[in-house]
């Protein structure tokens, strides 16, 4: 008993290490790749130097990010089945042809067209070289469109029937539009272009503040910031929508984010506070009265469940949701007051010229990734004790693997991911610790970095 | 008459399997052939060679693991399980031998360690590929609907030969299309070694073709019985025949035509195997229609397959043309 239940958190570790490593690849490619056809469009539309030499800046960060992406998405596609075979049993019939569709209509688009978007420069025309650059990054968004789907259907099953064991669709429309999907779809895009949107921005201030004379550093973070005041306040929004989606069909998940264990009317909102799951209580709680049902329920005196309506072995770690959920929202937040001060300062004609603002955006580089690591954490832990909510438990999920087995491999992920994406994060700071050179160009399969750009007629005639 | 949807579906995942093992076959084979090309321009030719086409490769290894979790879920949760250790040192090998590619290119000081990332990854990689194929025809123990055999079930000698086989097989799809796709010195390298190679791998072929039947016994009785052998017998032929002309095109210094036979010598291996094992997805138990979903599932995969498969192979096509031709170091896509 003790060495199933040993072998049930070791795989779920494995899982969650595999796919935390995963997510933060696509959060930013997702972005950088969108941001890509915008910047290759306006070069083609306007024809000014500084958006090709900031397409080719970003094109070098895009491969090395999107080959990581790659090799870790792989493992995920094998990870439902080694460690989680009779969830593979049960749900494939539903979460199968959804994963199906995301390669026939995603992996093999973005795979078709990267070559020709890397290294397919001069061996195509301006217009096919864009259409390639406009496929890969609508591949990213197919591929997030269907497996938002098939966590969503998770988080929400609607639409299927119950055949020996297996859930078996009823009514596609129903499984893919599943009541959590267009909330989950809209913020995890959303995330990925502030995850992009910071790390532009955070570059652009770094060397707008090392170089004042840098067009390119100015204009990315120019167009960072504009990303920053537009989206950040939707995601807000958003966020809040979601918010309510999840009470309507998940309660138990909001009564752990938001630390509540009794059930009642004009519940307060608690800003901190340590959920205690023995004692049942949120520690020395900080608390603002009548806001928790306020947010929740939009109502002063609305009704809030607590996490004492559930059985115990019902209930997600509170602890663990309450925190990760303020993480997220407290970067949400400090990202909202970026987007609303470069708002005023650009209104002020001073974005530019104002050191503590570069410098605190600089700061908030990597806050994407945090935000979207966080959210993830609050909603898989969430909707635990559940791997199907409500219908399938997450022990009943797992293979018949040994414990030594699943620590084993746990072990060779963790060596080869800190050794390979811990060497790989270092050569995508190196990267960005580059200036914007105004020959910049491509990625080179061929040639080192620095012995590239050695034909400057080349470069110039491409403008 | 109705359709059989789990027949369909098992021929497209056997191709999408075929697509995989020839496409991935010669870019891995690239990695295993790295170690005997020192020369630094050399390893860039070959690199640059496959890095346009690589990850589109790949991504048929996805397609057959997707589809198979989609239209086979009890095949994927049986075999996933019983080939646990070689799939997950298959997956870290691919890691290792993906981030090569740019990571190589990204930190000269470093680059002898990626350049062993790349060419150990693609040697373990193809050598996990093997035995979990020598295992699938040899059997897989099945109770109930879970895979009931041991966590080692996968180590037998006929695993280890067919792994070592398969890095021979890789080894001379990459060392044809280096053939096909360099000119001088080292293509005459290439084609020195394919040569060699096309006798490793036909001696292969025989000796598991001689080694199947002796463990299976409803193989060699479906080989030997009659009106089969009389269909069968055409396949041996087939591959003595191909075996012959990829010598000689080689000998003849042709380009392209080496990399076409090896690629056919791995269609009739492929088929061979097709019409062993069929119609058993996890031999010698499951059938393809015990592990097939629910038709819901088969038919509304398949209306995107039909439409999706023609235009993937489409762009496919138009990404390989691009970058046709011969590649060198200096001009290669820059």
């Amino acid at each position: 008993m003790l060495e199933s239940l040993d072998a049930a958190l070791l795989a779920r570790i494995q899982f969650a290490f595999t796919v935390s490593f995963h997510i933060v690849f696509p959060a930013f490619t997702i972005g950088v790749a969108s941001y890509l056809a915008v910047l290759e469009a306006l070069w083609l539309w306007r024809g000014r130097g500084t958006y090709l030499v900031l397409y080719r800046y970003w094109l070098k960060v895009f491969a090395l990010t999107f080959g990581m992406g790659v090799v870790s998405g792989i493992v995920m596609s094998y990870q439902f089945g080694t460690n989680w075979g009779p969830f593979a049993d049960r749900t494939g019939p539903v979460l199968g042809p959804l994963l199906g569709y995301e390669v026939l209509t995603a992996f093999f688009l973005e795979a078709g067209f990267l070559g020709v978007m890397l290294f397919g420069q001069k061996r195509v025309g301006k217009g096919l070289h864009f259409f390639a650059t406009c496929m890969v990054a609508v591949g990213t968004l197919i591929s997030a469109f269907w497996i938002l789907a098939a966590n969503s259907w998770m988080q929400t099953p609607t639409g299927f029937a119950i055949r020996d064991g297996q859930y078996i669709p009823a009514d596609w429309w129903a499984v893919i539009f599943n009541p959590s999907f267009p909330y989950r779809l809209a913020h995890m895009v959303l995330a990925a272009y502030l995850t992009t949107a910071f790390v532009v921005g955070a570059v652009g201030a770094f060397h707008f503040l090392r170089e004042r004379s840098n067009e390119a550093a100015r204009s990315m973070f120019s167009m960072a910031m504009w990303m920053a005041t537009i989206v950040a306040p939707l995601q807000l929004v958003v966020g809040d929508l979601h918010g309510l989606n999840t009470l309507e069909h998940q309660p138990a998940k909001i009564a752990a984010m938001e630390g509540h264990w009794e059930t009642q009317r004009g519940a307060p909102l608690i800003l901190f506070g340590l959920p205690d799951m023995e004692a049942e209580t949120t520690r020395g709680a900080i608390t603002v009265p009548g806001l928790g049902s306020l947010i929740l329920t939009h109502d002063w005196d609305g009704e809030v469940r607590g996490l004492k309506s559930w059985p115990a072995d019902e209930r997600p770690h509170s602890p663990t949701v309450f925190w990760s959920f303020r993480v997220m929202v407290a970067t949400g937040v400090a990202m909202v007051l970026v987007g609303l001060l470069s708002l005023y300062l650009r209104a002020r004609r001073r974005l530019a010229t104002t050191g503590w603002f570069l410098r605190t955006v600089l700061v908030l580089g990597p806050s994407g990734f945090i935000a979207v690591l966080a959210g993830w954490i609050t909603t898989e832990v969430g909707r635990q004790p559940y791997v199907v909510y409500g219908l399938m438990r997450t022990a009943e999920a797992r293979s018949p693997v040994d414990a030594p087995a699943v620590a084993g491999s746990l072990l060779a992920f963790a060596i080869v991911y800190f050794v390979v994406f811990g060497a790989g994060i270092y050569y995508l700071l190196q990267l960005m610790r580059r200036a914007p050179a105004p020959l910049e160009r491509g990625p080179e399969p061929g040639l080192p970095q620095r012995a590239a750009g050695i034909t400057p007629a080349q470069a110039l005639e491409k403008r | 008459m109705t359709i059989d949807l789990p027949l369909i579906w098992a021929g497209l995942i056997a191709v999408a399997v075929l697509m995989y093992v020839v496409m991935d076959g010669f870019d891995l084979g690239i990695g295993i052939l790295f170690p005997g090309f020192k020369d630094e321009r050399d390893r860039k030719v070959m690199m640059n060679s496959i890095a346009p086409v690589w990850d589109g490769n790949e991504t048929w290894l996805v397609m057959g693991g997707g589809g198979l979790f989609a239209v086979f879920p009890l095949a994927y949760s049986i075999l996933m399980t019983a080939f646990y250790a070689p799939l997950i040192v298959m997956l870290l090998a691919l890691v290792f031998r993906g981030v090569a590619f740019e990571f190589r290119f990204r930190d000269p000081r470093h680059r002898s360690f990626w350049d062993l990332g790349f060419a150990g990854g693609s040697i373990v990689a193809t050598v996990t590929q093997g035995i979990v194929l020598g295992t699938f025809v040899q059997g897989i123990e099945v109770d109930g609907r879970s895979y009931a055999g041991g966590w080692f079930g996968w180590l037998t000698p006929f695993s280890l030969f067919t792994g070592i086989a398969l890095v021979c097989g890789y080894a001379l799809l990459g060392a044809t299309w280096l053939v096909l796709k360099t000119e001088g010195e080292l293509k005459a390298r290439a084609v020195r070694i394919a040569r060699r190679l096309t006798i490793g791998m036909i001696v292969a072929i025989v000796v598991v073709s001689v080694w199947t039947p002796q463990f299976n016994l409803s193989i060699a009785m479906r080989w030997f019985s009659w009106p089969n052998f009389a269909y069968l017998a055409p396949v041996p032929i087939l591959v003595a025949v191909t075996g012959w002309a990829l010598l000689r095109s080689l000998n003849r210094g042709r380009d392209l035509q080496p990399f076409l036979l090896s690629l056919a010598l791995f269609v009739l291996s492929f088929s061979g195997l097709a019409i062993s094992l069929f119609p058993y997805i996890v031999p010698p138990t499951v059938k393809i229609w015990d592990a097939a979903g629910p038709p819901e599932s088969l038919g509304f995969l398949l209306v995107g397959a039909v439409v999706l498969l023609p235009i993937i192979f489409g762009y496919t096509a138009y990404a390989y043309w691009v970058f046709r031709g011969k590649v060198n170091a200096d001009d290669g896509y820059h």
